[in-house]
């Protein structure tokens, strides 16, 4: 249990890929436009993540140590493929607003980066924890993103219209990056501020 | 429109309109990590110009005239980032037997290209049939194709060098400490997208 909620926390919180590590920053900028497209785009990668975990972890024994890197990025294309086809079969309108970004799961560092520094060193049921809940925080930090820039850039939240005010700022692509960077300034003083709580609450302990 | 004015449209499209890094958002990882000094972002920019060329003189053609007619579209990411990390492995060999300089020059920059985005994206961009229609053509064919990959290049070396002379002058600025690092180059970032804002009014 103990080792649950230190994985849980570690993809959640304190090793959050989109604000801590600043990983897979292309699809957090281009995507955020509207929230849902951060919920597809996160489970996506969350599906592509736990699959790669879990087989580079079963097959650690097994790949030579130095074509590592071409064997993982094999293995994550297989699945982008999979992902890939099942959207544009069955939601073809979140395949459209995916676009490129899709084929680019492949190249997202924080797949590539899990694989790395986790899955080759982890028993397996580690791995796929671990890529379940590094996708979470994935998927729920770019949805917050999301939703932000929506209500303010386009009036809305998940498509349904809140009032006719809009700033088109937020919806640029400067606004993108506007907001990325509030989101991680934020992140790290609130990061900051429950720290020090922790450590003024063991002084007064002792 | 001639053939030489089909190609000044690309040139304008990719360097400017729909700029690789502050548009299209590929290719974010470089620009970040690697724009803390001039020399190195143009060393980046470079290596980056010219591994985006050869993987649409490559992967073009294998997706044209090997795959369409296979109906193995399907594999197109498998064949694709396969093709880029061999293509970039083989250059670095090359580079590194030919010319010693240009080696010193943009070698360490090359193995971090493989993942780089802009890569992947740019031959994933020029087979879509979006991208031609963009430029009022039925098809890009291997001469455009090969042009976008170029100039989307060049495009990714204007904003990084850019950065990194922003970056340069930003950094000895007195800063909030929870700003420092990632946001304010987020920050740097935003008004560069603004500057290129403007390129997108123009409509040709």
């Amino acid at each position: 249990m103990n080792k649950f909620s230190k994985i849980a926390s570690n993809g959640l919180i304190k090793e959050n890929p989109t604000f801590k590590l600043i990983l897979g920053t292309c699809p957090t900028l281009a995507l955020t436009t509207a929230a849902f497209n951060g919920i597809g785009m996160g489970l996506a990668v969350t599906f592509v993540l736990i699959c790669s975990n879990v087989l580079i972890s079963l097959l650690k024994k097994v790949i030579p140590s130095n074509v590592r890197i071409p064997a993982y990025i094999l293995i994550i294309a297989t699945f982008v493929t999979i992902v890939k086809l099942v959207l544009d079969k069955f939601i073809p309108s979140l395949y459209d607003a995916l676009g490129v970004y899709l084929p680019l799961i492949v190249v997202n560092c924080i797949i590539l980066g899990r694989a790395e520094s986790f899955a080759s060193k982890n028993p397996v049921t580690d791995s796929a924890l671990d890529g379940l809940f590094m996708g979470l925080g994935f998927t729920v930090s770019i949805t917050l993103m999301g939703a932000v820039r929506e209500i303010l850039g386009a009036g809305a939240i998940f498509g349904f219209k809140l009032w006719d005010f809009s700033i088109d700022f937020f919806a640029s692509s400067a606004g993108a990056f506007f907001t990325y960077a509030i989101f991680i300034a934020l992140f790290n003083f609130i990061l900051y501020k429950i720290e020090q709580k922790k450590k003024l609450s063991l002084l007064e302990v002792k | 429109m001639g053939t030489f004015g089909t190609i000044m449209l690309i040139a304008v499209t990719a360097m400017f309109i729909n700029n690789f890094v502050v548009v299209q958002f590929l290719g974010i990882c470089p620009f970040l990590g690697v724009s803390k000094d001039i020399k190195s972002a143009v060393g980046m920019g470079v290596a980056v110009t010219f591994v985006m060329t050869i993987t649409c003189l490559i992967t073009y053609p294998i997706y044209t005239y090997i795959l369409v007619p296979l109906e193995l579209e399907y594999l197109e990411v498998i064949v694709f980032i396969f093709v880029i990390a061999s293509l970039v492995q083989m250059i670095e060999a090359v580079i590194k037997k030919f010319s010693p300089t240009l080696y010193n020059a943009m070698g360490i920059y090359l193995p971090l290209i493989t993942t780089n985005c802009a890569v992947l994206g740019v031959a994933e961009l020029v087979i879509d049939v979006g991208t031609a229609e963009a430029l009022g053509l039925a098809s890009m064919g291997i001469l455009n194709s090969v042009a976008y990959g170029f100039f989307g290049g060049i495009g990714f070396l204007i904003a990084i060098v850019i950065m990194s002379g922003l970056r340069e002058k930003v950094k000895n600025l007195p800063i909030s400490k929870h700003l420092k690092g990632f946001p304010v180059a987020m920050l740097t970032a935003t008004f560069i997208a603004m500057a290129f804002y403007v390129f997108s009014m123009i409509s040709l």
